[in-house]
């Protein structure tokens, strides 16, 4: 009787792509490989329609592949871009295997990371070992309680997850300009929204400063790493994860084994939302050292994409998050090489994710590329 | 998943009773809220009905600023008290409903409190604004009868938006508007390809086509508009008053003096009404919705029908997205649509799957927006983002509370395998 059936059934159809038990090996790598090879196809398509020469298109993609793993700055680069994807992408894993579609990782980004910095310049006069950390933990807290409020209200009254986290993102931009305003959060002498910096001692420290001040890769990196391995240990080595998984995979076998479904909602959206405003502070920390307007920058949306396309798996999403971080580090090179505007990084990334989700679709196009053919789109 | 699917009725009542109950005390609370933060304003305030160039001219409204208020409020209190003791049924959306439109209004006459205020610029407004929430809506309820879950409309506003941008400033208005209604469908085809055809997953292909066409019109209008202006300069169409109907007081502006879209709106909202639950093709295209494999059974053709109906929803789209470009200024900006996409999928939800549902639901999206627009000329002191955020705000409201007996196509999200 749910009001939500059609989201629900939907998100189920979902949850099976986007969590197999079983992968397979063609499923694993020649169908990225595919998708990756035809969306660049297409986007030289693209490029070719809106009037970009051949030698353009050719400089573009060297410069796509320079960019992102070419030199030492470039994985620099693509290290910083994929970071806070890794991290968003990874609570949207745990939505994703729980059987909730969270869209509002953008919202939650943004609440973590201003969290974060108001947290790092109001206690500027602790030390480093002190300041760091708990700035971080300041935004995860928030990113988890800004992503709780749509958990609960799932929980409690069945608000559709989807719709209630659009309009906390759509809310979060707001607040977000309201916040920048006050006098104690705007930096002093500006007029425009622009928050105070955060001390040194709450930045993330950069790793190779050493080797050349440029290089903007920084202790992040680790973070990622740890959040990869922390999420692994929580979804298959515990019980907590278990139950995650359980509630995604059959909600009513769940419920009949005594899970609680509701709990485990708040729960898992709340986890998510600590990841995703750990991938906020990461980027106020780490990267900007303030909070701008619309400082996320669209990551919330483009995690989505990595956490599919990682199949809501950590080491997946990991892998995923490095894939479009190097895409969008290559993208900057490419506009400033070839003169091609990063935007078309945007259509790859759609067309990868097409291609990923619609492996009949791959088979249609690469018939040779494959053994045996998937039975159904679903499998 | 529903509480109802494994619980038995007992359940359901003692949800009802809750929400019930929730409803009461929101209500009380609203009528509190209102005496306490609206409670002191002074003098009158003045909404004008009509404007003096107006053939038949209708003295303003005065309305004595703290009675009227005290009296909404202790209206809703009365509203929220009743249900919290004895409501339940219809009343607790009856009682919601005219205790939010009681607050509204109170909020009104406090903010114009010694002022004055257009209500027919306003109505106006809300009309306008509504009309792309409305297109979306109507589009979603196309594919939804057909059982295919539409998050591209975002998308494929943003399609027709761009397309009557661009085909608007090379071939003219009429040829941009035909274009952006194309492209639109052409999406829509798509969409119905990747679900139908293909099996994708539905959120999945909704959300990858919003990402293409906002990555596709971004990268070309920075690559391309940024060097040739005059491929974004479309013409825009101008408002066309219809004689007498368009001289009523109040409503004449609001309804007939418009431009296309909203005359568009209003009849595509009529005629799919009309078509989904009165003609036979209609019946058909909500069987496939309800259960597919009976309509195929009874030799209706369900991925024909899909296709069709998802097509003729993306061409709705195409023409709500040309509203952005040649309903108001002209121009192409990125990702315009700002999110106005999805908030026409929650107004089909509130709605009810319903085409007049969706229009009702986006009116009341349209008014707060443009609430929040006047208000700011209005001086209040609450900051412009919190009365931006209010749209939002009532949305999630609206969902918890309200919304709970709604019921989607039965089939609405499956992918449909012949045997």
């Amino acid at each position: 009787m749910s009001v939500n059936e059609a989201l629900d059934t939907a998100r189920d159809k979902l949850l099976e792509r986007a969590a197999p038990g079983r992968v397979q090996f063609e499923d694993l790598v020649i169908v990225p490989l595919f998708a990756v090879v035809a969306a660049l196809m297409i986007g030289a398509l693209v490029m070719l329609a809106t009037g970009v020469d051949l030698a353009t298109i050719g400089r573009s993609y060297v410069a796509l592949v320079v960019g992102s793993v070419g030199s030492v700055a470039a994985l620099s680069e693509t290290l910083v871009a994929a970071v806070p994807l890794v991290l968003a992408a990874l609570g949207l894993a745990i939505g994703f295997r729980t059987g909730l579609f969270n869209i509002g990782a953008e919202g939650q980004i943004l609440m973590g990371g201003l969290a974060a910095v108001i947290f790092g310049f109001t206690f500027a006069n602790l030390p480093f070992v002190l300041l760091m950390p708990l700035s971080l933990l300041a935004g995860a807290v928030t990113g988890a309680f800004y992503a709780g409020i749509a958990g609960w209200l799932r929980a409690a009254t069945g608000a559709h997850e989807v719709i209630s986290t659009i309009m906390l993102n759509l809310i979060s931009y707001r607040l977000l300009d309201y916040m920048l305003s006050l006098d104690w959060v705007q930096r002093e002498g500006r007029a425009d929204p622009v928050s105070r910096s955060v001390p040194d001692a709450a930045e993330l420290p950069k790793l190779l400063e050493w080797l050349d001040p440029n290089l903007r890769v920084h202790a992040g990196v680790f973070l990622m790493l740890l959040a990869v391995a922390l999420v692994y240990w929580l979804m298959f080595r515990t019980k907590l994860g278990f139950e995650f998984r359980a509630s995604g995979a059959s909600p009513d076998a769940a419920r009949y084994a005594g899970i609680r479904a509701s709990l485990i909602i708040v729960v898992a959206m709340a986890t998510a939302g600590a990841l995703a405003g750990l991938a906020g502070a990461n980027q106020t920390l780490g990267v900007l050292g303030r909070a701008t307007p619309g400082f996320s920058a669209g990551i919330g949306f483009d995690a989505i994409a990595v956490a599919l396309m990682g199949r809501s798996h950590p080491v997946g999403v990991l892998f995923a998050g490095l894939l479009f971080g190097g895409l969008e580090a290559g993208g900057r090179q490419m506009q400033v090489d070839a003169g091609v505007s990063i935007d078309l990084i945007g259509i790859i990334q759609a067309l990868i994710i097409v291609f990923i989700a619609a492996p009949l679709l791959v088979c249609a196009i690469f018939p040779w590329g494959f053994r045996s053919d998937p039975k159904g789109g679903a499998q | 998943m529903s509480v109802a699917e494994t619980s038995p009725t007992r359940a359901v009542d003692l949800a009802a009773k809750r929400r019930t109950r929730i409803v009461g005390a929101i209500l009380i609370l609203l009528g509190a809220f209102l005496v306490l933060v609206f409670g002191d304003a002074p003098g009158d305030a003045t909404f004008r009905l009509s404007r003096p160039r107006d053939t038949w001219v209708l003295p303003d409204l005065i309305v004595p600023a703290q009675p009227f208020i005290y009296i909404a409020a202790a209206l809703t209190a009365f509203l929220g008290a009743r249900q919290f003791l004895r409501g339940g049924g219809r009343w607790t959306t009856l009682s919601l409903g005219l205790g939010l439109g009681l607050a509204v209004m109170a909020f009104l006459v406090w903010a114009t409190a010694e002022n004055a205020f257009s209500l027919t610029g306003m109505l106006q407004a809300t009309m306008v604004r509504a009309v792309p929430i409305a297109l979306g809506g109507l589009a979603a309820v196309m594919c939804e009868r057909v059982a295919v879950v539409n998050i591209a409309v975002e998308g494929m506003l943003l399609a027709g938006a761009f397309t009557g941008a661009l085909m608007g400033s090379v071939i003219g208005g009429w040829g941009g508007l035909l274009s952006a209604v194309v492209v639109g469908g052409f999406f829509g085809f798509i969409l119905a390809a990747l679900v139908v055809t293909y099996r994708m997953d539905q959120i999945i292909a909704g959300v990858v086509i919003n990402l293409f066409v906002l990555g596709l019109t971004s990268y070309v209008s920075s690559q391309v508009f940024a060097d040739m202006r005059h491929l974004n300069n479309a013409p825009v169409f101008r408002s066309i008053k219809i004689p007498i109907l368009g001289d009523i007081p109040v409503i004449g502006p609001m309804l007939f003096n418009q431009n296309l879209f909203v005359y568009g709106a209003l009849i595509m909202v009529a005629v799919s009404t009309y078509y989904l639950f009165h003609t036979r093709s209609g019946l058909r295209a909500r069987a496939v919705g309800e259960h597919p494999r009976a309509a195929d059974t009874l030799g209706i053709d369900v991925y024909w029908t899909r296709y069709v109906h998802v097509t003729i929803g993306g061409m709705i789209a195409g023409f709500g997205g040309a509203w952005f470009t040649l309903g108001s200024v002209g121009r192409f900006d990125e990702n315009m649509t700002g999110g106005r996409g999805y908030i026409g999928l929650a107004a089909m939800i509130f709605g009810r799957w319903h085409p007049v549902g969706a229009l009702m639901a986006a009116l009341v999206f349209g008014f707060t927006d443009s609430l929040q627009q006047k208000l700011a000329l209005l001086n209040t002191p609450i900051p412009s983002e919190f009365l931006a955020m209010a749209p939002y705000i009532a949305t999630i409201i609206v969902v918890a509370g309200l919304v709970g007996r709604a019921r989607a196509p039965a089939a609405d999200g499956k992918p449909y395998v012949k045997e």
